[in-house]
Formats: C-alpha cells, sequence, structure tokens
C-alpha cells in the first residue's frame, strides 16, 4: 500500500469507471436495439408485393413502389444539381480564391447552411419554390429544397478531399505550363474523386432519412408512372418519399405498414453507411 | 476508379496541344484565357451559391414571419399563452410553446451530454483499440438512422413506458389530464438519444487531439486514469466539447418530426408528464391546413426558431474561433 510504484485507489474512480461502462454499453444497445427491433416489427410486413405493389384501398393492396420511385427521383434530381455545385464552391474556395472577406462570407453560409434545420428548409422551399416559383407540392419543389440542404456536405467533403491532395501535384501541373483549369479538372478533381464520391453518399444518406424538409415541398402521394410521358410530369407532381409515408402510415396508426417502411429504410441506410465505410478504406489503401 | 477518370482527358489533349503548337511560347492564347476566366467564374458563382441560399432564406424567413406580428400584436403573439387560432375569437399566444422549446431542449441537453461525454471518453481512453473500432461506428450509424424511425420506436415503446409511469404517477390525481404516454418527457428521451451521436463524435475527435504530453505529465505526477481524464484531458478538450455541445442544442431545437410523434399535440405548460407542442411540431402539424392569420402566425412561429438557430450559429462559431485561438 506504501509501495511508490502503486497509485492510491479512489473510491470515485471506481464509480466513474461504471458510469463509463453504463453509458458506452447503452449507446451501443440502443443501436442494436433499434436495428433488432426494426427488424423483428417490420420483417412481418415486408414482401415482395409490399415492394413492388401500390397502396390501394379498391384492390385492398398495401405497397411502397410508388414511394421508392419517389424517394429514387428525388435522389436524382437532387444530386445532379447538388453535386456540380457543392463541387465548384469547393474548388473555388480551395484553388482560386485568396484568404478575405468573401471567403470568410463564404465559409460562414456554409456553416450556417449545415446548421439550419430541415423544418427551415421546409418551410422556405415552400415558400419559395412551392409558392414564389409557382411549383407547388412536387418533387421538383422537394429536390431544389434539399440541394439546399446537402449543399454544405458536399463542398465541405470536397473542400477536405483537396486539401489532401499535395501541392506537388499542382506545381507539377503549372510547371508543365497546364491552365488552371486544365490542372483541376485532369489533376484535382480525379485526386480527390473518393472524397467527392464520399461526400456524394453521405449526400445520399441524408436524402433518404429526410422528411420535415419534404413534408411541405414534395407531398405525399404515392403513385407510380404509367407511361413514358408520366415519367418527366411526374417531377412536376407530387410524390411521397418513403420517410414522409412511414410518417404518414405511423400517424394513421396503420404500423404494420410503418415497421416495414422502417425496415427498407434502415437497410438502406446501413448499406450506405458501409459503402462510405468501404470506399474510404479501399482509397486509404491504395494511397498508400 | 482513379484510373478511369484520369484517362478520359487524354482524347482532348491532341487538340490542345495542336492549338498551342501553332502560337509562340511567349504569346497570349486567347482562346485559353477566356476558358479560364470561364472556369474561373463559374467557379465563382457555384461558391455563392451558399451565401445567396442563406440570405434569402432570412429575407423571406424575416418578410413571412413579420406581418403577423402586426396583425396580433408583439405582447398578444409572444407572450400570451392560449392558443386557439380556429376559435370564434381566435387567440395566438405562443408563449408556452417557446418555453416547450427551450425546456425540452435543455433537459435533452442535461439527459444526453453527459452520456455523450461518458461514451466519447470509453472510446478513447478506456476501451482497448479492438472495442472502441466496433463503438465508434456504431456509434456513427446511430446519426445515419432517420428521425422519422427514432419517432416510430418512440410512439411503439416510449410511449407505453410513460403510460404506465403516468398512472403510477397520478393514480390519486382527480384533475390530471391523462395523455397515454405522449409528452414531454418522451420528447426530452427522444431528442437526448438523437444528440448522442452528435456529441459523441466531436468530444471523441477532440479528446484525441488532446497533446500527449499533457496525459503523461499528469499520470508520472501520480495521478489516476480517471483523475486524468476528469481533471487534465476533458478541460483541456474543452472547446471541442464546448462546441459538441452547441451543436447538440442545435440539433436538439431544430427536430420536428420524431419529437411530433411522442410529444402528443396539445399546447400546455411545459411539466413532464403534459402533453406539448414545439416550436417545430407546431409547424409540421398545423402548416398543412392553416389559413389567414392562422398560418401568418405559423410563419412567425418559423421566424422564432430561425432566430434562435441564428443565434446557436453565432455562439458555434464564437466557441470554435476560441478553441482555434487556444490551440494555437
Amino acid at each position: 500500500m506504501n509501495s511508490i510504484c502503486v497509485k492510491k485507489r479512489h473510491p470515485s474512480d471506481t464509480l466513474l469507471y461504471i458510469a463509463i461502462y453504463v453509458c458506452a454499453g447503452f449507446s451501443v444497445a440502443l443501436l442494436l436495439g433499434i436495428i433488432l427491433y426494426v427488424l423483428v416489427k417490420g420483417f412481418r410486413c415486408v414482401s415482395w408485393d409490399f415492394l413492388t405493389g401500390v397502396t390501394s384501398v379498391l384492390n385492398g393492396t398495401v405497397g411502397i413502389a410508388g414511394n421508392i420511385v419517389n424517394t429514387l427521383y428525388i435522389i436524382v434530381i437532387t444530386m445532379l444539381i447538388a453535386t456540380p455545385i457543392g463541387v465548384g464552391a469547393a474548388v473555388y474556395l480551395n484553388e482560386y480564391a485568396k484568404p478575405g472577406r468573401l471567403v470568410r462570407a463564404i465559409e460562414f453560409a456554409t456553416e450556417t447552411l449545415s446548421g439550419i434545420p430541415s423544418i427551415i428548409f421546409g418551410l422556405f422551399g415552400m415558400m419559395f419554390f412551392g409558392q414564389t416559383l409557382h411549383l407547388k407540392y412536387s418533387i421538383l419543389t422537394g429536390s431544389f429544397t434539399l440541394v439546399l440542404m446537402v449543399l454544405p456536405l458536399i463542398t465541405r467533403n470536397t473542400q477536405e478531399a483537396l486539401k489532401t491532395v499535395p501541392d506537388s501535384y499542382r506545381s507539377g501541373a503549372v510547371g508543365l505550363g497546364t491552365g488552371k483549369w486544365y490542372m483541376i479538372r485532369t489533376i484535382l478533381l480525379p485526386s480527390a474523386m473518393p472524397g467527392i464520391i464520399t461526400g456524394a453518399i453521405l449526400a445520399v444518406g441524408r436524402i433518404v432519412g429526410e422528411s420535415a424538409a419534404l413534408l411541405f415541398t414534395a407531398g405525399s402521394s404515392g403513385l407510380l408512372p404509367k407511361t413514358a410521358m408520366d415519367m418527366l410530369e411526374k417531377t412536376f407532381e407530387p410524390g411521397g418519399t418513403l420517410t414522409i409515408q412511414l410518417y404518414l402510415s405511423a400517424s394513421k396508426g396503420e404500423f404494420e405498414v410503418a415497421f416495414g417502411i422502417a425496415l427498407v429504410l434502415l437497410v438502406i441506410v446501413l448499406l450506405i453507411n458501409f459503402a462510405t465505410k468501404a470506399l474510404a478504406k479501399h482509397f486509404n489503401v491504395n494511397k498508400e | 476508379m482513379i484510373e478511369h477518370t484520369l484517362e478520359q482527358p487524354k482524347t482532348t489533349t491532341p487538340r490542345t496541344k495542336g492549338a498551342q503548337n501553332t502560337r509562340s511560347i511567349r504569346g497570349v492564347n486567347y482562346t485559353k484565357e477566356g476558358f479560364e476566366l470561364i472556369a474561373r467564374i463559374i467557379f465563382l458563382i457555384c461558391a455563392i451559391v451558399a451565401i445567396v441560399a442563406v440570405l434569402s432564406i432570412t429575407l423571406y424567413m424575416i418578410l413571412r414571419g413579420t406581418p403577423a406580428l402586426a396583425e396580433v400584436g408583439i405582447k398578444e403573439l409572444l407572450f400570451e399563452t392560449l392558443w386557439q387560432p380556429t376559435a370564434a375569437t381566435p387567440s395566438y399566444g405562443i408563449a408556452f410553446i417557446i418555453l416547450n422549446s427551450i425546456v425540452g431542449t435543455f433537459f435533452a441537453i442535461l439527459l444526453g451530454v453527459p452520456i455523450g461525454i461518458l461514451t466519447a471518453v470509453f472510446i478513447t481512453e478506456v476501451a482497448n483499440k479492438k472495442v472502441a473500432a466496433v463503438v465508434q461506428p456504431a456509434v456513427e450509424l446511430l446519426a445515419a438512422i432517420p428521425s422519422v424511425i427514432y419517432g416510430l420506436l418512440g410512439l411503439m415503446i416510449l410511449n407505453p413506458l410513460m403510460y404506465k409511469l403516468e398512472k403510477a404517477v397520478f393514480a390519486d390525481s382527480q384533475t390530471h389530464q391523462f395523455t397515454g404516454g405522449s409528452n414531454l418527457l418522451s420528447a426530452v428521451v427522444v431528442l437526448a438519444i438523437m444528440i448522442l451521436p452528435t456529441v459523441i463524435n466531436i468530444s471523441v475527435s477532440s479528446i484525441r487531439a488532446v497533446p500527449a504530453h499533457l496525459k503523461s505529465a499528469s499520470l508520472a505526477l501520480g495521478a489516476t486514469h480517471i483523475q486524468t481524464i476528469f481533471k487534465v484531458m476533458i478541460p483541456a478538450a474543452k472547446s471541442g466539447i464546448m462546441t459538441s455541445v452547441v451543436l447538440g442544442i442545435g440539433r436538439a431545437l431544430g427536430e420536428a418530426m420524431a419529437i411530433n410523434m411522442v410529444a402528443g399535440g396539445s399546447v400546455n405548460l411545459p411539466l413532464p408528464f403534459n402533453s406539448v407542442r414545439f416550436l417545430t411540431t407546431q409547424l409540421v402539424s398545423e402548416m398543412s391546413y392553416a389559413e389567414g392569420t392562422h398560418r401568418k402566425v405559423l410563419f412567425t412561429v418559423g421566424l422564432v426558431l430561425f432566430i434562435f438557430i441564428m443565434v446557436i450559429n453565432l455562439i458555434l462559431a464564437r466557441v470554435e474561433r476560441k478553441g482555434a485561438v487556444e490551440n494555437e
């Protein structure tokens, strides 16, 4: 006990150790509990018909194919707009801009955008895209709203990726006499591609899980497009994503359907998460 | 992937080369200069989109949120507690709603932040590498789960539990209105869970960033591991942990769908077993059918929420700047 090599044991240490283990255990148990519960409850509802059918009171069928298609529409349109803008902004901030007021303003704006809650985006989307631009409740309104929401995510990830490109690449390119745009296109963007893709996948994950921003912008229809013409027109029509349908089903008390959708969502989210992890790992190995 | 994208530009290389060969190396290539200028301008426009977005959101929130203040009166709107938008003589007091958002967020932080920090300590200091490599991704996954799923699970698991608790607490009460478990307490618990990943992730990186010599010095002076963690490392990681708390406040204030599903829906005093409304859930549940003044008041509710969030953002920027200065 009196040896200087042995530290005195404090009873409060043990208590804190217990608290630490309990909290960590709680966090992990939480995730496992959520996954297991949704899996068990949702498994009963998910079937081939559920995934490929459309809900119809007339035929007495329940299906979420329409919502899956709507979700895909919103993902594709949002990403088509947000990726170029986000990447472009990152390129400007990292390659062109000189430190100053403009850069600080852009960075503050990006930071602010990522801090604004989705319900505010929803409100703004409804007012601006829905009413001012007369897009009403439509997939386009929803997508435009989400563009603003995922923009910071893509910009920041691209910026991080551009920062990891060694300066020697830039000097080498300039030394060879390339212009700046040519260097960005052929050297910087390809080298930063893993980071850009990771950012894009994370953005898709956010879109899949988003609900508050879509409730008042994309609406809630769950119909499938029937003809080729419908496919284009659909972007101007309301379309509820999986999350919106989950919310509506739960508020109507249809918990079976709600858990079925929850299971589908959870699987998508898990896949996206693993994909980003695998990508990051793959490219890190390549760099070494 | 890299190879593929690298190959693509090669097809265009000869043309550029040819164009350059016809000119002197000291001459000016106007086409190329033009391209450079256009590229620069396009990138600038992309970068400015964020500024334009923030400005127009601010502008719209203010333009649409202020008319109701004039119509109903600032005092009647912000400081009255009676919310009866569809009554014959409508009353639009949102004081309880604002109060609920503040109280709910406060208790969610009180509950979630200690759990989050202790979990972060576990990941960085207590667990061995293998365990930490499992726990940390698990926590990151928590952040990816859509909020409606949290809401659904809260509705199915938490609310029945709360109802049991409620029945036990108010067994003798004659006046209590039973809520079936949809109450402020449920919302606080769901919010606390939802801010966990934010708090944990940022705390983990700030604890990891604490210089190793601080830890070694403390241990060498005879402090135990726990004393080192709580007396040296956490104080050293203070600014990062503060950032995580502020971000958590922002997340809790702005969360809408999950707590809309578990908090009930009456405008009530923020008491644990009352069915309550928050700023966000007020918008979610009434925006779809509100008209006239009622709708304008909802925009004011949005404006109030927006102001809260902007204040949080400014605090966040300040905390981060302070942290950056300290690190230098």
